[in-house]
């Protein structure tokens, strides 16, 4: 009797597929090769003919062609035209294969130099180190990669170091998950980046290039995490509108930036080793604390960069007449949409607002949005609610507004969206919500207590 | 929040000491001007000539009136930053009395900083409070350090803050024109002059109206005054060093 072939767990091995090709460590090889070329044919050639344009031409003018990509798919070919010197991989597991499409760029000549770092913290702290250096940078993580990488990456704005990192959410607390849940990006909020959260694929293309471009600019100078909730939007497929692979953006100036770039070779070179604050005195902390009142002004000063190339912090659709607003951002934008048309079916008028920005966050334009609506409803991906404390931080004191936090899901969740549109009903009829604690509903009257209940919590 | 013009609304940044630890102006909704235009005292002011004027004013008739040179003009980095030292003394050369202490880096100037010799963006307020100056100029410093001197500056000190930015401008200077390439410098230089004149305020005979801080007197044999045009680059005293900023002291902090 001839022998049967079995895997690593005894199970016989019944395939008649040609044996699998596996790495050092048994795991699977699944990537696909860099396909074979003429040896005369320059690999980069594509990448060398690229033109630079301007932003301008690039995100309003340049002609867009429509493709079917993931999300990640869509990173990769923001980079491919973001001109991108320097990107670092670290493949957490599960993550999402952006990193990958990276190095394939670079296989390309797309990106100019790549490679693949310890863990998060080096590859975080490389990416400081690649942007102080004054080449423009990028790299993504997920999860728990995102929590690991969080010390280096809460440095990036005091250190004033543009670039790009973008965050594919996942859930961050045990037990772990590969399905979105964007509590993540509270742990985000705080730092003293930009923030922006891409709802779908075209966002992701559309937040990169616009984010390299405001994280550049002199009076910003301030690194920019491109939020998205993962699988969602890194692994399905959406329709992505883009310009030809043909054009870039301008390179970074660095020498233009608002701090001096680590540069040895070019005198003075001293300049690049600028101690920061390290004595403990009264000026000591004096300069701390205006460092940092410096790196949040530096946020403030994005917001007229975002309304030049984003079109705005937040976009507002069907707000007229509207009985109820509903304000999301991510995939709950998406949901949201959808519950409004299913709102709009049953002759409820709802308005939606998309946060495109959580920092800098439209505070002023939701104030003046929210000045006479009657019922908020806030729908997240997460168990927090981060994002319904900063709604109602926002428009305390200039609207009335009932603001239901919730509905909510977490741990991987999809949210349904007969959820949203139960609670729009439940807000304007006073009927009880099952699925939003009393607790989250915040009344529409100034009573500082139930504010203060509420803020407490949600 | 749009900023107003300065015939709208009082003035918000203006000279302090604010107090222990101020908002920033950003906090305070001030943005920063839009090409042509200036910030005078906080609010957005159209045409950037009432800004010189008023930067000219304030450094033609204050004590112990200051130009603080930063990194981009002291150093000669290429024929562009040069250019520029060149119009920065063009400007001094306008301000009777006027101070020059450089700010060659950014690094804190332990244990002890000699604030006759320079200014440090880790204690401004040291080199303010020690020669006891109540107007000043910043150009050629990196933005983000500017910042952080300009918000300490307003915080602990009564000094009125210019920045001659030769990016987008500075919110926590008192008084701001953006975009100052050489040619804007030497335009400064120009309404200063104009000012000066029309104020009746006239330069000493000799050349020599740029006055020595003690330190600089020191290795200045016991001048007390000096042209600031013989230090133009390429003559043979240019540099931080003419100012105090000794070949020895720059090796040791190197």
């Amino acid at each position: 009797m001839s022998e049967t072939k079995t895997n690593p767990q005894g199970d016989p091995v019944t395939s008649m597929e040609p044996e699998q090709k596996t790495n050092p460590q048994g795991d699977p090889i699944t990537s696909v090769a860099v396909p074979k070329a003429d040896a005369k044919q320059d690999p980069h050639e594509a990448a060398k003919k690229q033109r630079v344009v301007t932003p301008e031409y690039m995100f309003f003018e340049a002609p867009r062609t429509k493709e079917f990509i993931t999300g990640s798919e869509s990173a990769k070919e923001a980079v491919r035209r973001s001109n991108v010197d320097l990107s670092i991989a670290y493949p957490i597991t599960p993550q999402s294969e952006t990193m990958q499409l990276i190095g394939v760029l670079y296989g390309e000549g797309y990106v100019k130099e790549y490679y693949r770092g310890e863990e998060e913290y080096g590859v975080m702290s490389a990416i400081a180190g690649g942007s102080r250096a004054g080449v423009r940078c990028f790299t993504a993580t997920a999860g728990p990669g995102t929590l690991r990488g969080l010390e280096p990456i809460a440095s990036w704005p005091g250190h004033r170091l543009p670039a790009v990192a973008m965050f594919t959410c996942r859930v961050v607390n045990a037990p772990l998950a590969i399905q979105p849940d964007n509590i993540e990006v509270s742990y985000l909020l705080n730092c003293g980046m930009i923030v922006f959260h891409a709802e779908n694929q075209q966002d992701m293309f559309d937040f990169i290039m616009a984010g390299f471009m405001i994280s550049e600019m002199n009076d910003v100078t301030l690194p920019i995490g491109v939020c998205c909730d993962g699988f969602f939007v890194t692994h399905a497929r959406g329709y992505v509108r883009m310009p030809e692979k043909g054009i870039k953006l301008p390179p970074r100036q660095a020498w233009r930036g608002a701090v001096p770039v680590l540069d040895a070779e070019n005198p003075p070179a001293r300049l690049s080793r600028d101690a920061p604050v390290q004595k403990s005195n009264f000026m000591a902390y004096n300069i701390h604390a205006v460092w940092q009142q410096e790196v949040w002004a530096a946020v403030e000063r994005s917001r007229k960069y975002i309304d030049r190339y984003m079109g705005g912090m937040c976009t507002a659709e069907n707000m007229e007449n509207a009985d109820a607003v509903i304000i999301a951002s991510g995939s709950a934008a998406a949901q949201s949409r959808e519950a409004a048309r299913l709102c709009k079916d049953k002759g409820i008028k709802v308005g939606l607002i998309k946060i495109r920005s959580l920092r800098p966050f439209p505070t002023q334009a939701l104030r003046e949005l929210c000045k006479d609506t009657k019922v908020i409803v806030i729908p997240e991906f997460n168990y927090v609610g981060w994002l319904a404390k900063e709604v109602a931080t926002a428009i305390y004191g200039h609207s009335k507004a009932k603001i239901i936090a919730g509905p909510h899901v977490y741990g991987g969740q999809s949210m349904p969206v007969e959820l949203i549109l139960d609670e729009v009903e439940s807000g304007l009829t006073g009927k009880k919500s099952t699925n939003v604690p009393l607790s989250a509903i915040m009344g529409g009257v100034d009573d500082p207590a139930a504010m203060a209940h509420f803020m407490r919590s949600i | 929040m749009g900023a107003k013009t300065s015939q709208e609304q009082e003035r918000i940044i203006v000279p302090g000491p604010a107090g222990f630890h101020p908002p920033s102006a950003a906090q305070l909704g001030v943005m920063l001007p839009d090409p042509g235009e200036g910030l005078f005292y906080g609010l957005l002011e159209k045409n950037e000539e009432k800004v010189m004027e008023e930067v000219a004013r304030k450094m033609l008739t204050s004590p112990n009136a200051t130009i603080f040179p930063g990194p981009m003009v002291l150093w000669n980095w290429n024929d562009h930053a040069a250019d520029k030292a060149r119009a920065v003394l063009e400007i001094a050369a306008q301000l009777p009395e006027v101070l020059i202490i450089p700010m060659p880096d950014y690094r804190p100037k332990y244990p002890k900083i000699d604030p006759e010799e320079v200014i440090n963006p880790n204690h401004p307020n040291l080199t303010i409070w020690g020669n006891k100056i109540e107007a000043c100029i910043f150009i050629g410093v990196h933005c983000h350090y500017a910042n952080l001197t300009l918000k300490m500056i307003r915080a602990g000190t009564n000094c009125c803050t210019t920045a001659l930015c030769a990016e987008q401008g500075h919110e926590d200077a008192m008084l701001t024109v953006r975009d100052c390439d050489a040619a804007k410098l030497r335009r400064v230089a120009q309404v200063i002059k104009r000012v000066r004149e029309q104020m009746g305020i006239k330069l000493p005979a000799n050349g020599e109206n740029v006055r020595f801080t003690g330190t600089q007197s020191k290795v200045h044999e016991n001048k007390t005054h000096t042209n600031p045009l013989t230090f133009m680059p390429g003559g043979s005293a240019a540099g931080a060093a003419a100012f105090g900023h000794t070949t020895e002291q720059m090796k040791r902090e190197a």
